[in-house]
């Protein structure tokens, strides 16, 4: 079945926050996308279709957030063909959405911004250390990498520099409530992008002994 | 002993990222079902033994999920198989099989429940168990141990488990499933012995006992006879069945990774009338049961509703067969026009008229092909199998199908069928190609053609119950002829290899002995035997071996009229000698029509007459 009426054009431009966590996050980019999909079917929205043999719904997501991560601050753009308030959006959004996704904020943007991936600049992230770390000596090696003037490495068979990809790095010491933690700044470009597995990997650690969340999406001003 | 849910999660964390597709062994997706698991007083696993992304879209266990969790007293959570790399994972790091709800150890469940639709799963089967840490053996398991029990259209022939399973239900399990926990709450609350529990559990109707049953066997290898135990061990073990089929589901579980059907399925009709004599389905799921259209609409829109799904499957054995078939298409148009949504309609038969049907439902898609099952490519051997279609009729569909804009057919052949002779198997190549010269006149060089070809296996419960199976050699050489007389550019051949069917017809016509071929397969390694790509025939070769079985035997062996099956005792509701009438009929080459139109007595009636009585406006397709 597949009785297109003649395509209306969007009116709106919906930008939304949303956090992915728990069973979520070991879902990926590709299945992510299929799930917001059908989490706007069930809204029924009047949300926009692209044109075409196979019309999907017009989905943005602004970042991969890599697999077995958490964040509070996903964000993606979708269209409708009405106006509709955007408080009113995220309340119909809420009840459809499926455990481990949650609307943080919906805003309405410009039609003609230019798409998120685009956008974006930089990634932050948090890491905690589910092993005990002798604070000292990490944040030597934190220097240590602050301080190299490249960081070669390779991700799927390609080299590359990991150095100029992080913009910060930050050592937050344990207190009586909070292990260690280590906060970064990284670059999150379609061709400058860095994760943070490689940076826990380059300072001599193992990622699957780390809980990693994405604090932040930096888009450009 | 077993791991609390905390410490396995907390494992797993470590361990996930490790894996291929982490999103299949952590469940949490939209529509599962969560309870306080201390306030519930039985716990049910339901477990397809194969890996989420085939056993998610089951809809048999999805039925019984709901069937389970509607009690305020049950909670029924899922389990697949771990991948070999999560499998692995798993031994290395001591955590043990957990449901994808609670992530409870399997062993901490009261009943886990099995669904066996095929032969090759069995070695799976004993794999979860040993995931579970439990004894595989059901005289091993004790009081401390689940019950375990197992369905599903294999097990219409339970004798090759019956060694590993306590209980089988043969048939319907929606409400066989509710009689089954209510039998182990009465036990459980008794604090009597898990004997007392079995023998409970075989006073229920489609409720076969193994363990009550003594087998033996002629010195040729052949049933003797199958003797019960007990007085409660019923004599035969006639299947369940509703006589109306219940209020379709529509809270389907919504993966959060893709999955093999990623769709919402609506069944449209059980049961099938045509009696094609290969098709294992058409004689066990007897009789025909057909939903209303308005209820099948109603259901279609819910689950899309509750899941967001881009595609509902209407399923049936025989959709053409579907008495209301043009009133449906009819109303789906209707109903679903503007939602963006696909709609399938599978198993049409070879007719112009299923082109017009597929039309009406993809008013402008004409993606993925146009799907027709002649099973075979010469009338002969379209009689022998009782699927008469003329060529002529065949060749006149697939112009229409090409006319209405689609530009590739696809055509399911089965090799293999008794009599077959490289003559047949070459007609196959001639079909093939005369369907692609008229997709050539009709639409050029665009037409293309799939063949996909099945080997057949005789499968119990069947009017080829008797028949011989193909040897390997005999299969390797049809499939030869296929791939060399079928190179070209526009047909796309595919098929099965023929280890994997010599498996499935040792396994689906075996006996209670090939229970320890299973079990040494499965020690030597055997695993995911459904998988073609994981190739483990040399370890069922010695496993046979060990076990002094010939495996020919079972597979490769005409038998003879008079011998007792090794599944004699579990009775599908069709009587044998309607099942050998069949299969003399087609050693003749005569067909026997569509039963809506004339009763042959296959049994069916009589094997349910009280049900029958009790539900007088139950809408059965037979005469």
């Amino acid at each position: 079945m597949n009785l297109n009426p003649p395509k209306p054009t969007a009116a709106m431009r919906v930008r939304v926050t949303y956090a992915k966590e728990g069973a979520m996050r070991y879902t990926g980019h590709l299945d992510l996308q299929r799930v917001w999909e059908r989490i706007l079917r069930r809204s029924r929205l009047p949300v926009a279709y692209s044109q075409g043999f196979h019309p999907q719904v017009r989905l943005n997501l602004a970042s991969a957030l890599p697999l077995g991560m958490t964040s509070q601050c996903e964000v993606l753009d979708f269209w409708l063909y009405e106006t509709i308030d955007p408080t009113v959006v995220a309340k119909i959004l809420r009840p459809v959405m499926p455990p481990g996704l949650t609307v943080q904020d919906v805003q309405e943007v410009d039609l003609h911004t230019p798409a998120l991936q685009i956008l974006m600049r930089f990634s932050d992230f948090e890491v905690i250390f589910l092993e005990p770390i002798e604070p000292t000596g990490f944040i030597q090696r934190v220097l240590a990498l602050l301080a190299a003037e490249t960081l070669p490495r390779e991700w799927r068979q390609k080299n590359y520099d990991l150095r100029p990809l992080i913009q910060s790095l930050e050592v937050i010491p344990p207190d009586p409530t909070h292990p260690l933690r280590l906060t970064m700044r990284l670059s999150s470009q379609e061709n400058a992008n860095a994760r943070p597995e490689e940076v826990i990997a380059a300072l001599g650690f193992d990622s699957l002994t780390t809980r990693i969340r994405r604090t932040a999406l930096i888009f450009v001003s | 002993m077993t791991l609390t849910p905390q410490e396995i999660e907390s494992r797993l964390e470590r361990v996930l990222l490790t894996v291929q597709k982490p999103g299949r062994y952590v469940g949490g997706e939209l529509n599962q079902v969560v309870k306080d698991w201390d306030s519930i007083a039985t716990h049910v696993a339901l477990v397809f033994p194969d890996i989420y992304d085939i056993g998610l879209p089951n809809l048999g266990l999805a039925i019984l999920y709901d069937e389970l969790n509607r009690r305020a007293d049950v909670w029924a959570e899922r389990a697949y198989c771990p991948w070999l790399d999560m499998e692995a994972v798993l031994r290395q790091a001591g955590i043990p099989l957990y449901s994808l709800e609670s992530k409870h150890s399997l062993a901490d469940f009261d009943i886990i429940g099995f669904t066996l639709p095929y032969e090759t799963l069995y070695t799976n089967a004993l794999n979860v168990l040993d995931l579970s840490g439990l004894p595989l053996f059901s005289n091993d398991r004790t009081t401390a141990h689940p019950l375990v029990i197992a369905g599903g259209h294999a097990t219409y022939n339970p004798e090759p488990m019956a060694p590993f399973i306590d209980a089988f239900v043969i048939g319907e399990g929606e409400e066989v499933i509710h009689e089954i926990v209510d039998v182990y709450q009465a036990w459980k609350r008794s604090g009597r012995p898990r004997q007392n529990l079995l023998s409970s559990l075989a006073k229920i109707k489609g409720v076969y006992v193994p363990s009550l049953y003594q087998v033996s066997y002629q010195p040729d290898g052949a049933i003797q006879s199958v003797e019960p135990l007990a007085d409660e061990a019923r004599l035969p073990v006639v299947k369940r069945i509703l006589a109306e089929l219940p209020a379709p589901l529509t809270h389907f579980i919504v993966p959060s990774v893709d999955v093999v059907h990623n769709r919402v399925p609506v069944e449209i009709m059980r049961g099938c009338t045509r009696g094609c004599r290969f098709c294992h389905a058409g004689m066990v799921q007897r009789p025909v049961r057909e939903r209303p259209v308005a209820e099948i609409i109603r259901a279609a829109q819910e689950a899309l509703d509750a899941t967001g799904c881009e595609e509902v499957a209407l399923l049936s054995l025989s959709s053409s067969d579907y008495t209301q078939i043009i009133e449906l298409v009819q109303s789906i148009g209707a109903h679903f026009a503007g939602q963006q949504i696909s709609i399938t309609l599978p198993s049409l038969r070879i007719e112009s008229f299923s082109v017009e049907l597929m039309d009406r439902l993809h008013e402008s898609k004409r993606a993925g092909g146009f799907t027709l099952a002649p099973e075979a490519a010469t009338e002969r051997m379209r009689q022998i199998i009782n699927k008469p279609v003329s060529t002529q009729q065949l060749l006149e569909t697939v112009k229409a199908v090409y006319q209405h804009g689609w530009t590739s057919v696809k055509l399911y052949f089965m090799i293999g069928h008794p009599s077959e002779t490289l003559e047949d198997v070459q007609a196959i190549v001639d079909l093939c190609k005369s369907v692609l010269a008229v997709g050539h006149s009709v639409i050029g060089g665009r037409a293309k053609v799939h063949a996909g070809i099945g080997t057949f296996v005789p499968k119990a419960q069947t009017p080829f119950q008797w028949v011989s199976c193909d040897s390997i050699e005999q299969v390797r050489a049809k499939l030869d002829l296929l791939k060399h007389g079928l190179r070209n550019p526009n047909i796309k051949l595919t098929w099965n290899e023929p280890e994997d069917t010599f498996l499935e017809a040792c396994l689906a016509r075996g006996d209670r002995r090939t229970a320890e071929v299973i079990y040494r397969a499965w020690q030597k390694g055997a695993k995911f035997d459904a998988w073609q790509e994981q190739y483990r025939y040399p370890l069922w070769v010695e496993a046979f071996a060990e076990t002094g079985l010939d495996p020919f035997f079972y597979s490769h062996r005409t038998r003879p009229q008079e011998e007792i099956f090794p599944w004699d005792h579990i009775n599908a509701g069709v009587r044998k000698s309607f099942l050998l009438q069949d299969y003399r009929w087609s050693l003749e080459g005569r067909t026997r029509p569509d039963c809506r139109e004339q009763c042959y007595a296959c049994g069916i009636l009589p094997a349910f007459s009280e049900l029958r009585l009790a539900y007088p406006d139950a809408a059965w397709k037979c005469p």
